[in-house]
């Protein structure tokens, strides 16, 4: 693909995203799309075939996009307490910066999995960024700081905690910034996790 | 062609070695190629006493079994046998994991108990003006057709290429995964398995050592026929240095993540890889292979 094709699937992608994340996935049409990318319908499918294939490459994005955030934390020589903190910072500065991610990842991804079965079974299409807070969980305990324990139980406690005082943020029930949060949100979650 | 003469010399061992090569099953062949001028267990042309208190001829000294000071056979060190013989053989094979870097004997009450030249991964100076002329074969217990093809190529005058082990890469620079009859179920992470039966891969959660360990049992088979992972017990990495390891039978994870991963493969790499697999169920590899 021509790096100029390139630049021009990656707008639609954040345009898309940006009208799924407010809108929803059912009430946003490809003509909406479109016309917010100043491009024609039937050009459009050049690049998408249909607005699932679309919807899949989004989370696919957002994936790799929040797994380089943490891959360079995680291959910084810090210590896992700091880790926590970072990954904390990059999940609640990107909810503050580009909310629609974050709202996509929590309103449309989780929410219509009707859309995400074929072709997203699994972790698939976020495999870049739980790939990362699995090495984040491995050498966490390979070092001694983390206690050994099922990944799952792990990954709810942290995401879950997360992915919770974001929405709890974009319903405007949270009285503060989400970064005013960080330190204890930190704290909490590395005194859950560490030995 | 010369009757190779070897001198069979027994460390701190449970002659394990000396069973397996036993099962050599062209051992007939082999005793009309070679000589034995000592053997612990068949016949030979020389007693130890004659063995320790004379200089006899020699082309190769196998050792078998951990070293140390304080061990002797016939009344003598161990050690000084070893410098006794070690500059007149044209070649040393320390047989087996205990003669090559210690291996369980590590852990007995003799004092510094090691390899003749590894103790564990770690470089012996002792034996250092030997190193050129050794070949490890390593194992728990040795591959009776490792040693024998290994003697042959002695007696053959062709160099064996050899590992940082010294280690003929032949036979050691594969890893016990190549051939395992389990491989598809590697691959689609389905593990699942009851010791003993046919499917399942055991890397996941059953302690298999296959992917990380050098060795040919799947591709040289033990007495023709078999190997562990095949029969349905895991690999326990007994060709390492770092053998014996605890918890044979179960696989040392953090926060469900392998400690050890398939050798050369990184862990970010590993991970993609497994996420992927593990979205899917394939019902035929759930399934018992024979009896539905």
């Amino acid at each position: 693909m021509t790096s100029k094709k390139q630049l021009k699937k990656e707008l639609i992608i954040q345009s898309a995203l940006e009208l799924f994340a407010s809108k929803g996935f059912y009430s946003t049409t490809i003509p909406d799309i479109a016309s917010s990318v100043k491009i024609s319908v039937g050009s459009m499918y050049n690049y998408f075939t249909s607005k699932d294939v679309l919807a899949k490459e989004i989370i696919k994005y957002i994936s790799l996009y929040l797994g380089n955030k943490l891959q360079n934390i995680n291959e910084e020589k810090i210590s896992t307490e700091e880790k926590t903190k970072k990954i904390v910072e990059v999940y609640f500065k990107t909810a503050s910066l580009k909310p629609e991610m974050i709202d996509y990842f929590l309103r449309i991804y989780l929410s219509n999995r009707e859309v995400f079965k074929n072709g997203c079974e699994g972790m698939i299409c976020v495999n870049e960024f739980v790939t990362e807070i699995m090495i984040y969980f491995e050498e966490g305990v390979r070092c001694g700081d983390l206690r050994d324990q099922d990944f799952f139980s792990a990954f709810g406690l942290f995401m879950g905690y997360l992915g919770g005082m974001v929405f709890l943020k974009g319903e405007e029930i949270l009285p503060k910034a989400l970064d005013t949060y960080i330190d204890d949100i930190s704290y909490n979650i590395y005194k859950a996790l560490s030995k | 062609m010369k009757m190779i003469k070897l001198l069979w010399l027994s460390g701190i061992t449970c002659n394990a070695n000396t069973h397996s090569f036993l099962n050599y099953p062209f051992i007939e062949q082999f005793l009309n190629d070679f000589e034995f001028i000592y053997h612990p267990v068949l016949d030979s042309s020389y007693t130890l006493q004659e063995i320790v208190s004379n200089e006899i001829e020699c082309d190769v000294l196998l050792i078998e079994g951990s070293i140390s000071p304080e061990f002797q056979r016939a009344d003598v060190s161990i050690e000084d046998i070893i410098r006794k013989y070690a500059p007149k053989v044209q070649k040393i094979v320390t047989v087996g994991t205990c003669a090559t870097f210690g291996g369980i004997f590590s852990q007995s009450d003799y004092k510094d108990v090691t390899g003749l030249h590894f103790d564990k991964e770690q470089k012996n100076q002792k034996f250092e003006n030997l190193f050129d002329k050794t070949i490890s074969i390593s194992g728990c217990p040795i591959h009776p057709e490792i040693l024998v093809n290994t003697l042959y190529a002695i007696k053959g005058d062709i160099a064996l290429r050899l590992d940082n082990f010294l280690r003929p890469k032949e036979f050691y620079a594969y890893t016990v995964h190549n051939g395992c009859v389990r491989n598809e179920y590697f691959e689609y992470k389905v593990d699942a398995h009851q010791f003993g039966e046919l499917e399942g891969c055991m890397f996941y959660d059953h302690g298999c050592q296959a992917p990380f360990t050098h060795a040919s049992c799947n591709k040289i088979l033990w007495n023709e026929v078999n190997s562990k992972t095949r029969v349905g017990l895991p690999c326990f990495g007994c060709t390492e240095p770092t053998f014996p390891k605890a918890n044979l039978f179960t696989t040392k994870k953090n926060m469900g993540v392998p400690e050890n991963l398939p050798l050369g493969v990184g862990k970010r790499v590993y991970l993609t890889l497994a996420g992927i697999t593990k979205a899917f169920k394939i019902p035929r590899l759930e399934k018992k292979l024979l009896d539905d």
